[in-house]
């Protein structure tokens, strides 16, 4: 367990340093920097001295190890248009999209796998017919159409949700959230949810398929000939088995997620992450972005390594691969 | 001989309902046909050069689906905020739409299929290399990809094509690798190889051929995808420039008219681009299982 | 041995419907079992013995369908019962053993989970208390440290030793009766013959009776009281087992005896049963044993002979084999 641990700490780190390296050169090698930092009216001597006080006038690569090297301090620059520490600014608008990305994961699973093993059980029912009909749509139409669908129905038809923004906070072990304010939780529901639809589809297909599949083995028509009640075969044959592919597919999608949160932010104005990176985009705030696809793979290779570690938990036949002798 | 056939029972009206054929996905193809040939004839049948600033009327901005311009032409889907009718913005839209994600889908198909062909090839240190790269550019979200290479470049319609093809092309030279693969194990590319003939003409002339197909059949699934992507960095203003709209982006100019009631402006051109993409998905994915291809 | 009767099938019929019509894999099939008795079920793959196992719980799925037939167990009719009937005799007065151990156990649940479900769905008593007897269950199929062995998962057993938990499943609740679908088929030989002779003193240490579904005459003729052999969907031949597999009267029994090995003396030639058995969708008229039988006659294409009586046996012929001839 041990020796499988360390051994995915190497890998991520390498995958890191390979982001930090593309990264690096695609947003710092490309376009000159100095333009954007110093005014056209300001002197040459001036705009040297900068340029050495950023060190830009070093070769690309110790430009790159001093990046580095102020990296693993915890610094990766300043940013452009706020003057602030990037990564500050960066985990400043953390809690919302955590908060974001973790109610939406949740209603996945909810809504997602019980539609899911419904279909999964009763495939041929008109209900489960529909369900796979919509999971189509989940999937396939874009993020943003969706977003603004929500709005078009629960803001300006029903009236019911705000449109946009983050509601009310409270402070909870020093983190701002709104999860636990009603008005909070308005302003999170259709983001949320929004977020949530094309994972939703992808859990319902993914527990559909295994509940079918699950249903169709030996060991389920088994259980039925020991008299087991069909309550137990599905909560606990059948579910305990698709529990695996559900795990990974949530693992699997958390980064996605995240990444996605960029165009749900954008669309209901959440004052996340997501949203930063998008208005740094527009700023032409390169500190920020590079801070935000450093965190950003950060997040993912560690949610990654943390379901494997699950995976193997959950499935008896798994012996982790660093375990082998 | 068969057994005569039993009576109708409940179970046996089930089992009869499933086999049942599932509707043809016809009409998804007769749709995508159309759009298609919308796109292509949209400066013939459009009734307004959307791109012609001189053409707009900014007295007729905003105006309803079916209100009358000031010179008594009707414009059927409304206007935008420069007075431009939306039912010839969204035929361009449409034809810049489906160029973005024709030729990216062509130009990550071409790199994905030559890297995955040298991989499969030439094997040992030139493979792993190819493959690391695939792996790592497969392990990040497209979208998240796209988006910082455009921050870096700028907007553009040739830029977006770039990211896109950035975003697909590590997926084609997976596929193509494996084909490849299974393709060079086959006989006639060892008589081949022992024959003495040239490793590239074993590989234009024998590998790319037989192994292409199950590549193109996936691609025909992926147009919709990078249509959806540009489509998705357009609205987030970071795709296609405002002098070449695409669907994406005129969604996103209608956007900020959604909530003060005037629809039109981000709806229709949404419903064009639901069209567009849900179609290419039927009939790509009626293609690929037709076909037999697992993606 | 037998006592009095368990289990009486009449008229059995399962069907597999598909787009052009139904197949009938088991084709009015009767049966009957007494207590404590062991009733050897035989017949090649595709005679339909299996499904008849499964129809016998009533564990046929869409596309399987019983459509006639009565199937009286301990005087009630299993056909009329309610799915939750059902489900309380099965595992509890109803056991059966699955064929392949390899699939029969769920991959990601426990033994002892598996054990403990089977008793805790029937009655009610504490998880700890099911745990007891499923452990003194597996001592009895001689399974040591039986507590190690129930916190321990499927992957971690051999297919013999799977195929022992299954028995010991099945011996649980003390059913009246246990249908063992070709419990050791997917063993090999050395194992076999040890689960069969553990089969045989559980069944009769407990009373519990037993239908024994095999391909193989040489289990059969160990272990059985008496023998029903199925050919396309229906029993041709039943008796008690020394009766029939020493003078058969059936020409399918008398084939199926010159092909087993085991029956055949040292030196002796093995004989084939000429053909296959037909498949379940494309029967011939009359008689179904007709294009492989060497004693057909004209009557045969076009008559399905009747069940007939005769003393303890009875089979379904127009000619069978004479008495003096039969073994081969």
């Amino acid at each position: 367990m041990t020796a499988f641990i360390l051994q995915r700490l190497i890998q991520s780190i390498f995958v890191l340093l390979a982001v930090s390296i593309v990264v690096f050169f695609a947003v710092y090698g490309i376009g000159d920097p100095i333009e954007l930092l110093v005014p056209p009216q300001v002197s040459d001597a001036e705009r040297q001295a900068l340029i050495r006080r950023l060190g830009l006038d070093l070769p690309v690569w110790q430009q790159y190890l001093t990046f580095m090297g102020n990296a693993l301090r915890g610094d990766l620059g300043r940013s452009f248009v706020h003057g602030v520490s990037a990564i500050e600014l960066i985990l400043a608008r953390l809690p919302a999209t955590v908060e974001l990305v973790l109610l939406s994961m949740a209603l996945a699973i909810v809504i997602g796998v019980p539609l899911g093993l419904y279909a999964g059980l009763a495939p041929d029912s008109r209900t489960s017919r529909v369900i796979m009909a919509g999971t189509v749509l989940g999937f396939s139409l874009p993020s943003f159409w969706k977003g603004m669908m929500l709005i078009l129905l629960f803001s300006v038809l029903l009236g019911v949700l705000p449109t946009a923004g983050r509601g009310e906070t409270i402070s909870l072990f020093g983190i701002q959230t709104s999860l636990f304010t009603a008005n909070g939780l308005k302003h999170l529901a259709l983001p949320a949810l929004n977020l949530a639809i094309p994972n939703m589809a992808l859990l319902i297909r993914v527990v559909a398929a295994g509940a079918t599949e699950a249903m169709a083995q030996d060991y389920v028509k088994y259980a039925r000939a020991k008299g087991v009640r069909p309550r137990r075969i599905v909560g606990r044959h059948v579910l305990r088995n698709i529990l695996i592919p559900v795990v990974t597919v949530i693992g699997i999608e958390f980064g996605s997620l995240v990444a996605f949160s960029t165009i749900t932010e954008t669309v209901f104005a959440w004052p996340g992450m997501g949203k930063l990176l998008i208005d740094s985009i527009y700023q032409l705030d390169r500190p920020v972005v590079v801070a935000y696809v450093m965190l950003a793979t950060l997040l993912f290779v560690t949610v990654n390594l943390l379901v494997d570690i699950l995976y193997a938990a959950l499935d008896p036949r798994v012996k982790l691969a660093g375990t082998r002798a | 001989m068969s057994l005569s056939p039993e009576t109708m029972t409940p179970v046996r009206a089930g089992v009869l309902k499933r086999l049942r054929n599932r509707p043809t996905l016809r009409g998804a193809g007769i749709l995508l046909a159309i759009l298609v040939a919308l796109a292509l004839l949209a400066p013939v049948i459009a009734p307004q050069n959307p791109h012609d600033l001189a053409a707009l009327n900014v007295m007729d901005n905003r105006l309803p689906p079916g209100a009358a311009s000031l010179t008594g032409t009707t414009y059927w889907l409304g206007t935008d905020a420069q007075g431009r009718d939306m039912l010839s913005a969204i035929l361009y839209g449409l034809r810049t739409s489906l160029m973005v994600g024709l030729s990216a889908t062509l130009g990550a198909l071409v790199i994905g299929v030559a890297a995955g062909l040298v991989a499969a090839q030439f094997g040992g240190a030139i493979d792993a290399a190819i493959m690391r790269i695939v792996d790592f550019m497969l392990g990040f979200p497209s979208i998240l990809v796209a988006l910082v290479l455009l921050s870096a470049i700028g907007r553009g319609v040739d830029k977006v094509v770039l990211a896109i093809v950035l975003v697909q092309w590590a997926q084609y030279a997976r596929l193509m690798r494996a084909a490849a693969m299974v393709e060079r194990r086959k006989e006639y590319i060892e008589a081949a190889v022992n024959f003495g003939l040239p490793t590239r003409h074993i590989m234009l002339t024998h590998l790319l051929p037989n192994a292409i197909g199950s590549v193109l059949v996936v691609a025909s699934v992926s147009i919709a995808g990078a249509i959806t992507l540009e489509a998705t960095l357009s609205f987030l203003g970071v795709g296609v420039p405002i002098t070449q709209p695409s669907l994406g982006l005129l969604i996103a100019n209608g956007f900020e008219f959604l909530l003060s009631g005037e629809y039109w402006i981000a709806v229709f051109p949404g419903i064009a681009l639901v069209l567009l993409i849900m179609s290419l998905n039927l009939v790509g994915d009626r293609l690929r299982r037709s076909l037999n291809v697992r993606s | 041995m037998s006592g009095p009767t368990l289990l009486e099938v009449r008229g059995l019929r399962t069907v597999f419907h598909a787009a052009d019509g139904a197949w009938a894999a088991v084709d009015g099939v009767d049966l009957s079992v007494g207590s404590g008795e062991v009733l050897g079920l035989v017949g090649e793959s595709g005679s339909g013995k299996s499904v008849t196992g499964f129809s016998l719980i009533q564990l046929i799925d869409p596309p399987g369908e019983i459509v006639a037939g009565s199937i009286v167990f301990k005087g009630e009719d299993l056909r009329g019962a309610t799915a939750e009937r059902l489900r309380a005799l099965r595992g509890d007065r109803i056991a059966m053993i699955f064929q392949d151990p390899l699939m029969t156990l769920n991959p990601v649940l426990s033994i002892g989970e598996q054990m403990a479900e089977a008793v805790l769905e029937h009655r009610a008593m504490p998880r700890a208390e099911a745990l007891a007897l499923a452990a003194r269950a597996l001592g009895r199929v001689g399974i040591s440290e039986p507590e190690t062995r129930l916190r321990q998962y499927p992957h971690e057993f051999s297919g013999g030793m799977r195929q022992r938990v299954a028995i010991a499943t099945a011996l649980l609740n003390e059913p009246d009766l246990i249908i063992a679908d070709e419990p050791t088929t997917a063993l090999d030989v050395t194992i076999q013959s040890q689960i069969l002779y553990e089969m045989q003193k559980l069944a009769r240490d407990t009373g519990t009776a037993v239908i024994w579904i095999t391909h193989d005459l040489a289990v059969v003729a160990e272990l059985a009281d008496r023998i029903a052999v199925m050919y396309a969907g229906r029993v041709v031949e039943t008796g008690p087992v020394d009766l029939v597999l020493d003078a058969p009267r059936h020409p399918y029994t008398s084939g199926l005896l010159g092909s087993s090995a085991a029956m055949v003396e040292p030196g002796g030639r093995l004989r084939q049963i000429d053909g296959m058995a037909p498949r379940i969708d494309s029967r011939p008229s009359g008689c179904p044993f007709r294009p492989r039988c060497d004693r057909a006659l004209p009557l045969c294409a076009e008559i399905d002979p009747p069940p007939t009586p005769e003393g303890p046996r009875q089979y379904r012929c127009h000619n069978p084999v004479p008495q003096a001839e039969a073994a081969p």
